[in-house]
């Protein structure tokens, strides 16, 4: 049975715990109203991308640069993995990194093999406790990152499928869908087909451009943009879908602190009503004594 | 006059720069600097590190862009960067500094292709800054 002294201490503890994850709560709520700003300023900007490059994949041979081309026989594919730098965010980790052995088992199935690229500690510390080799990993980019953290990545990733080491290029990463719901979300960043791109573009007749510099050196300039614009939009979907799980996580954290408080509360009052009965009942007790 | 005014989008990944009409709009294709009035012929360019500037009704908006290109269709002329900038709000101190570093990695790297490559477009990024700048 606790006593009077250790359950004070115990209700004193959690008051404390809840003083962290109710700070936490906050700054995740401001992180994610920055993480959601900057999503909406990028939108103007991958629209535009998405329209121009619809017009302009009308019409145009996959031969014409590596980016269109599939490989007949796929023996190895890149997997980029985003997940956060930190834990204390629900099963906002667990989900990307099941979510990538998932899509691992099933290549492994068919015989091919994966190159796994982690973006964020937890996925890196997770593959590596596991003796899995990584190709590349990136670390402590989640707290402070822009465009260039997300051109870097998708450079590499660019330069596997450009000299051959694999022949298809994915991304996993978390799709902020509210702040209640993130789910992993697979997407296939190379090699570009068209109809993809298309599906987003505005209808009606294809333009005939005028190209400057030709179409093909157009390409080699515009595609590796296309995939810096598709990582970069995986990086704010993550973190915005970080931000809210870890949100979310500590307003429950909260939210069991103040039930916990509650019932130890009352355990307390408990031992105390029942310290001073006790009390009561020896002085009672010695007085009825003393009369006697 | 009767004809429809130029439309002008500056789109970057952080923000929507500019959205305007304008008469005339110039920007720093890769292939030479080129001018766009309305009715132009639908156009594609890959756009050089440099200046753009526009105007409207006499006053003219300097801008430095970097990384991007432009599609002009008749009405209109979409810019997607990966930098965009006024004038006024470059902060020509950090530019500064951008160059001196940019410098001294070309002064280092001389030998290594690829750096060489990346110092190079970040000196060129730093001096349009300041020629922007100082409009």
């Amino acid at each position: 049975m606790a006593t009077l002294r250790d359950l004070r201490r115990k209700i004193a503890a959690v008051k404390k715990t809840q003083q962290i994850t109710k700070a936490m709560n906050m700054v995740a709520a401001a992180k994610l109203r920055g993480a959601q700003t900057r999503m909406e300023n990028f939108r103007p900007y991958a629209e535009s991308f998405a329209n121009m490059l619809g017009n302009l994949s009308r019409g145009i041979e996959p031969e014409i640069h590596p980016f269109f081309q599939r490989a007949p026989v796929v023996e190895k594919v890149g997997l980029v993995l985003m997940t956060a730098d930190r834990g204390l965010c629900g099963s906002f980790n667990v989900n990307l990194i099941n979510a990538a052995v998932k899509f691992m088992r099933e290549k492994d199935a068919a015989g091919t093999g994966v190159s796994l690229t982690c973006v964020g500690r937890k996925g890196r510390d997770f593959f590596r406790r596991r003796k899995y080799e990584l190709t590349n990993s990136y670390v402590d980019v989640w707290n402070k990152f822009d465009y260039t953290n997300a051109q870097v990545v998708a450079r590499e990733a660019m330069s596997e499928f450009l000299t051959g080491q694999v022949q298809e290029v994915y991304l996993i990463h978390a799709e902020f869908i509210n702040v209640a719901i993130q789910k992993p979300k697979l997407v296939k960043l190379l090699p570009i087909s068209p109809e993809e791109t298309t599906e987003e573009a505005e209808g009606g007749a294809a333009l005939e451009y005028i190209f400057e510099p030709p179409v093909e050196q157009f390409l080699e300039f515009l595609l590796p943009k296309y995939v810096n614009t598709l990582m970069y939009h995986g990086f704010l979907e993550n973190s915005a879908s970080e931000h809210a799980a870890r949100m979310t996580a500590m307003d429950n954290a909260s939210n069991n602190c103040k039930e916990m408080i509650t019932q130890l509360t009352l355990v307390m009052n408990k031992a105390r009503q029942a310290a001073i009965t006790k009390e009561l009942m020896d002085i009672v007790g010695g007085a009825e004594a003393l009369k006697g | 006059m009767a004809e429809k005014q130029l439309q002008l989008e500056v789109v970057t990944p952080d923000r929507k720069v500019v959205s305007t009409t304008a008469d005339i709009v110039v920007c720093p294709g890769v292939e030479g600097q080129f001018g766009v009035l309305v009715g132009h012929v639908p156009f594609l360019s890959a756009l050089d590190i440099g200046e753009m500037y526009y105007r409207e009704g006499g006053k003219t908006e300097y801008l430095a862009v970097s990384g991007g290109f432009a599609e002009v269709t008749g009405t209109k002329i979409t810019i997607v960067a990966e930098a965009a900038e006024f004038g006024r709000e470059i902060d020509v101190e950090r530019a500064r500094r951008a160059r001196e570093r940019a410098e001294a990695r070309l002064a280092a790297a001389k030998t290594e292709q690829i750096d060489w490559a990346r110092a190079e477009a970040a000196l060129r990024r730093s001096m349009v800054r300041m020629k922007v700048a100082a409009r």
